[in-house]
């Protein structure tokens, strides 16, 4: 089998947020495999395992992201391409990467493509499923079970916690959510082997795409910090007391009951 | 330029479900003057969901009736709403940020090569350009967005966009449409329901969490009549979900759902950066927790410290008092 993951770096969910001229602030942070992704990426090893195949990893990033494609090689991925738009890009929104990747896709003899439901940072969830849409082929989103038989798929979907047992065809594009499994971390072995694996790097004009013809859709016009949370009341007294006193003012001062 | 706008309505079980109404009023914030079309697909007649759509400020509602719309699928309802878009060519669209939200829309742009901001929980305009608020880094902080070109499509996230008021007197033009909708690759099998009873995380205006403090999935059992007596939904933390007391799909934070409701009840949580990203911006927090250091102090605007499995039968207690 052909499988492909679409992986994207992100900040380390511990990160704080800071914004310093208008951007989100990087200096210093730490990165990693967007955690939805990671259980993309461990799908992919188990499934090459059962049927046989190779796992690509392709991201859509500038040069820092070759890091987490070396971290997922080191899982167990075959390939990683990393596709540079740091000189030719500005500003892409989700119309812009997926139209990279449909580039990408294009003329690759595909049977699975997984990746993670959303990303922590942009939080769209919109690549994968345009995706799917450009190269003509279905999707699901939320997976949380994957069971490939010859060419019948059969998926366990979550919806918004029911269960949805869905079947389909290869190719197929899905979604990775929390509960599909759990990501291992890369062996020393691993780590080892990772170091001689391919990661190829591509431009756009390797792809034969036209900056013109991916020109976001959307702006992001200004980012800011919410307001920080005061902290409140810690009540005090007899137990009974603290509790009486607590839907009084969620009553009365709060009014939310 | 048209100044129309399409709103998608989502049903489940039969009723619209509330975001669809605040889809409504998020159009009409945009386009005042303009006009406001309503979507329904489905297996069987929507005329009650459709006169719905209208009380609440949608001048005209279509429905798709076929047999291959009984249950949600990208692909049938893809096919169906892309046809009305075709004919109806609006301005914008825009459709709640829920399950069928997030897997619908961005097929529909894609198709229509246009762009979607998505999740949005506020919006205004500055002169006759929209712009859009939504949270980035699961809340941590947020970004404006405008958009360049094409369609003005977004979805919003529930319970941000105050719907209007229901008003039965309102008239609109219900039209059903004939339209074929074949060749789907996806076939729905069963769907097991696990969900807490009624009430859905994401659209609760009250949720009452619990964390590793919990202790066991016995130990929710007291969470969950709490969140009955106050018409609210059970979510967790991920240690609790990891410790197995709770599925993951209760889970609440950075990786996991995240939700503003009116009132957050935060249960033997300590607070990890990661759980305050998923539910920070809710409007109260009470936090009750044994360890007066818990950093959920921090964003809680009352706190209790002592022991959950005595103060929760106390707390629902008087609850049930003040309802009565």
């Amino acid at each position: 089998m052909d499988i492909y993951v679409l992986l994207k770096r992100t900040f380390d969910t511990e990160e704080k947020i800071n914004i310093s001229s208008g951007k989100i602030e990087d200096d210093g942070a730490e990165f990693i495999i967007n955690p939805y992704d990671e259980y993309a990426v461990e799908e992919a090893i188990n499934q090459r395992d059962e049927h046989g195949g190779e796992v690509t990893v392709v991201t859509v990033g500038d040069e820092e992201s070759e890091k987490q494609l070396r971290t997922a090689l080191a899982m167990g991925a075959d390939k990683a391409v990393l596709i540079n738009t740091e000189e030719d890009l500005e500003d892409g929104d989700q119309y812009t990467t997926s139209r990279i990747l449909e580039a990408y896709f294009k003329d690759k003899q595909v049977d699975l493509i997984l990746a993670g439901n959303v990303a922590i940072d942009e939080a769209s969830g919109q690549v994968g499923p345009r995706l799917a849409e450009l190269l003509g082929m279905p999707y699901i989103t939320t997976i949380t079970n994957l069971k490939i038989d010859n060419k019948t798929v059969s998926i366990e979907k979550d919806v918004e916690g029911d269960v949805e047992v869905v079947e389909s065809t290869l190719p197929l594009l899905v979604t990775c959510q929390q509960g599909l499994n759990e990501p291992r971390y890369p062996s020393l072995p691993g780590i080892m082997k990772a170091k001689k694996k391919p990661l190829d790097e591509l431009e756009l004009e390797d792809l034969d795409i036209d900056e013109d013809e991916l020109e976001a859709k959307t702006r992001t016009v200004e980012i800011f910090l919410p307001p920080e949370k005061e902290a409140g009341r810690v009540l005090e007294g007899e137990i009974g007391d603290q509790v009486q006193e607590l839907v009084s003012l969620l009553k009365n001062d709060a009014k939310v009951l | 330029m048209s100044d129309k706008f399409l709103v998608i309505g989502e049903a489940r079980e039969g009723t619209l479900r509330n975001v669809t109404y605040e889809a409504i009023a998020a159009a009409k914030k945009i386009q005042p003057e303009g006009e406001v079309v309503g979507v329904i697909c489905g297996d069987t007649d929507q005329e009650s969901q459709a006169d719905e759509m209208i009380y609440y400020g949608a001048d005209k509602v279509i429905t798709i009736k076929h047999d291959n719309l009984k249950a949600y699928t990208s692909e049938g309802y893809g096919q169906a709403i892309l046809s009305v878009i075709k004919e109806e060519a609006p301005f914008g669209i825009v459709m709640g940020h829920t399950s069928v939200g997030k897997d619908l829309t961005p097929k529909l742009a894609s198709k229509l090569e246009s762009g979607l901001v998505s999740d949005v929980v506020d919006l205004e305009l500055e002169g006759d350009t929209p712009v859009f608020t939504r949270p980035i880094y699961s809340g941590k902080a947020f970004e404006k967005k405008t958009v360049t070109s094409g369609l003005t499509f977004f979805t919003i996230r529930p319970n941000n966009v105050p719907a209007l008021e229901r008003d039965e007197s309102r008239k609109g033009e219900v039209i059903t449409k004939d339209i074929d909708v074949a060749g789907i690759r996806t076939v729905i099998k069963d769907v097991i329901r696990k969900a807490a009873e009624g009430v859905d995380l994401s659209e609760a205006n009250v949720i009452v969490a619990g964390g590793r403090g919990v202790k066991s999935e016995e130990g929710f059992k007291p969470l969950y009549e709490l969140a009955e007596v106050l018409g609210g939904a059970v979510g967790a933390s991920r240690g609790a979900c990891d410790a197995e007391y709770c599925d993951y799909s209760l889970q609440i934070g950075q990786t996991g759902k995240v939700v503003t409701p009116d009132l957050y009840i935060a249960v033997g949580i300590s607070g990890a950066i990661q759980h305050l990203a998923g539910m920070s911006n809710s409007k109260v927090i009470v936090a009750i927790n044994k360890d007066p250091e818990a950093n959920i102090f921090n964003v809680a605007d009352y706190g209790i410290v002592g022991d959950l499995f005595e103060i929760l039968p106390l707390l629902i207690e008087d609850i049930k008092k003040m309802k009565q």
